[in-house]
């Protein structure tokens, strides 16, 4: 099983408050554009894709498949480098946990999991569902 | 407007430390200035436009010309990385086609070799300060090779690429890099000696890594008719595009690079299509790097780099495209991380038929330089040159 590593504290400003306040709830938003009816990520007011501000936080299933990763050998305590693509089409960074490492492949299903980190955020990653 | 043939590289300088833990920064971009100016024939008096990336000490341009003592009409801080140096020559020329400057000055200088940056195996996380995606990316630790990583590891997914035809890349720099009495790595390696080097992160083995070296170079672009006036053999601009490359948001795709979008707009501000090309330097991070670069330039059809890259067709006198006949990146020189410069430099020496004699392109005259500035796994800025030696 993967080593854990210590859970950083996320940055947080005005645009960003309301995800870090959902994953406090367990909840993994992500913004949708009423404009242009895409998701996008990261979070930002302004859609990138159409340029509106006419958006909104929606609550993401959690669940998607690896579309890569990177197993970082040479870190002190080895990790996984992940990009996953949730159901709803858009693609995050993440760190893939709770699992071998060896065993991590391209399009295996993860699910979200909140870690808390020393200062009491939780912060999203995803592991094997 | 185009600018095509409105300007020339006439100055080209490498410099040959690749430690330098008794300079200052300062120092050595003004030792990279003379080096460039001294190599086109000119002074610094003559220089009256100058271009540095964001990482040059006191606001770029601006201390640097107090450094040095430079009296500037046109003054350029582009920062998109590595290919920061391949952009700074895109606008040098335009600057020059538009009688912005007459002679335009180029340095990179960087020590991250002295710095001891080669040991950071484990990034920081929650970094990033202000930056939009920190808290969305920073936190989980990526890193420059894990994610290059990414992009190789999706693709192998996609195309069947493999970790031999990965390590050609690096074959054929170290063919190249055993002529360069100033390379970091002058050794020949084999197919088999980089698969065995351990994984930094997968699927990248330690040499699939470029080497992280102090040092910099110059470049000295210049109006036509300055240019003729010049001892040097003339190198002319043709072509040049420039791009950034991002995550789209959300819409990731780590199998191609910025060089689909600034590689089109370099070839046809030249007039020319990649066939053409008689040398390439190709922007070599890591070895996937030039594999999707050449790709995205129409090398090769996408995801037949693996095929295109394998059995020695870059190394020059045995393949189709001799690529970094300097040792690239890969096993000469990455002076500050940053790449790009080194790839012009050795474009010029090429189109002059001043590279070292067993690598040199007989009758080469048209030669590409390619920068990939930032990542491969997230944003990138690209830039393609195209130059031609005039006969
Ligand atoms: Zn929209």
């Amino acid at each position: 099983m993967s080593e854990t590593p210590k859970v950083p504290t996320p940055r947080v400003n005005p645009e960003t408050k309301p995800f870090w306040d959902a994953t406090q709830e367990g909840k993994f938003l992500i913004k949708h554009c009423n404009a242009c009816s895409e998701h996008y990520w990261y979070p930002r007011t302004m859609c990138p894709l159409c340029h509106s501000t006419d958006t909104t936080w929606r609550q993401s299933s959690g669940r998607g498949k690896i579309y890569s990763y990177s197993v970082m050998r040479r870190a002190p305590v080895p990790y996984a480098m992940a990009f996953v693509t949730l159901e709803e089409g858009i693609t995050v960074m993440t760190n893939i946990v709770d699992c071998d490492l060896d065993s991590i492949a391209i399009d295996q299903p993860v699910r979200v999991i909140f870690r808390q980190s020393e200062d009491g955020a939780a912060v999203p990653y995803f592991t094997p569902a | 407007m185009s600018i095509r043939g409105k300007a020339y590289i006439a100055g080209a300088w490498e410099h040959p430390t690749r430690k330098a833990p008794d300079k200052s920064l300062a120092q050595l971009h003004a030792e990279m200035a003379k080096g460039a100016l001294d190599d086109a024939g000119l002074s610094f008096d003559d220089v009256d436009g100058y271009l540095c990336a964001g990482d040059a000490p006191g606001m770029g341009s601006i201390g640097m010309a107090e450094y040095m003592g430079l009296n500037l009409r046109y003054i350029d801080n582009t920062e998109t990385g590595g290919s920061s140096y391949v952009v700074h020559v895109g606008h040098a020329a335009a600057a020059i086609a538009a009688g912005k400057c007459d002679v335009a000055l180029i340095t990179l200088a960087g020590k991250p070799r002295s710095a001891g940056i080669a040991r950071n195996r484990n990034p920081a996380r929650g970094g990033g300060g202000e930056t939009p995606e920190a808290s969305f990316e920073g936190i989980y630790g990526p890193s420059t090779a894990n994610m290059y990583g990414m992009a190789a590891m999706r693709h192998m997914h996609e195309f069947g690429t493999t970790s031999e035809q990965l390590a050609w890349i690096k074959v054929a720099a170290s063919h190249h890099a055993q002529h360069n009495e100033h390379a970091l790595l002058p050794n020949v390696v084999t197919v088999e000696e980089v698969l065995e080097s351990p994984i930094i992160s997968d699927p990248l083995h330690r040499l699939d890594c470029c080497v992280i070296t102090d040092g910099g170079g110059g470049l000295v672009v210049v109006r036509p008719e300055i240019a003729k006036q010049l001892e040097r053999p003339p190198v002319k601009i043709l072509g040049h595009g420039e791009a950034p490359k991002h995550l789209n948001g959300g819409r990731v795709d780590l199998t191609y690079s910025g060089a689909v979008y600034s590689g089109p707009i370099a070839f046809e501000e030249a007039g020319v299509k990649p066939s053409d090309m008689d040398y390439a330097s190709i922007y070599d991070s890591f070895t996937i790097t030039v594999l999707e670069t050449l790709e995205d330039l129409g090398f090769c059809e996408k995801g037949q780099g693996g095929r295109f890259v394998a059995d020695g067709n870059l190394i020059s006198g045995q393949g189709s495209l001799p690529f970094n006949t300097d040792g690239g990146g890969l096993c000469n020189n990455h002076p500050a991380n940053r790449g790009g410069m080194t790839k012009v430099i050795e474009a010029v020496r090429q189109l002059r038929g001043q590279a070292h004699p067993a690598v040199q392109v007989p009758n080469c005259r048209l030669a590409l330089a390619h920068g990939t500035g930032g990542s491969l796994g997230t944003r990138m800025g690209s830039s393609t040159l195209i130059m031609e030696a005039e006969a």
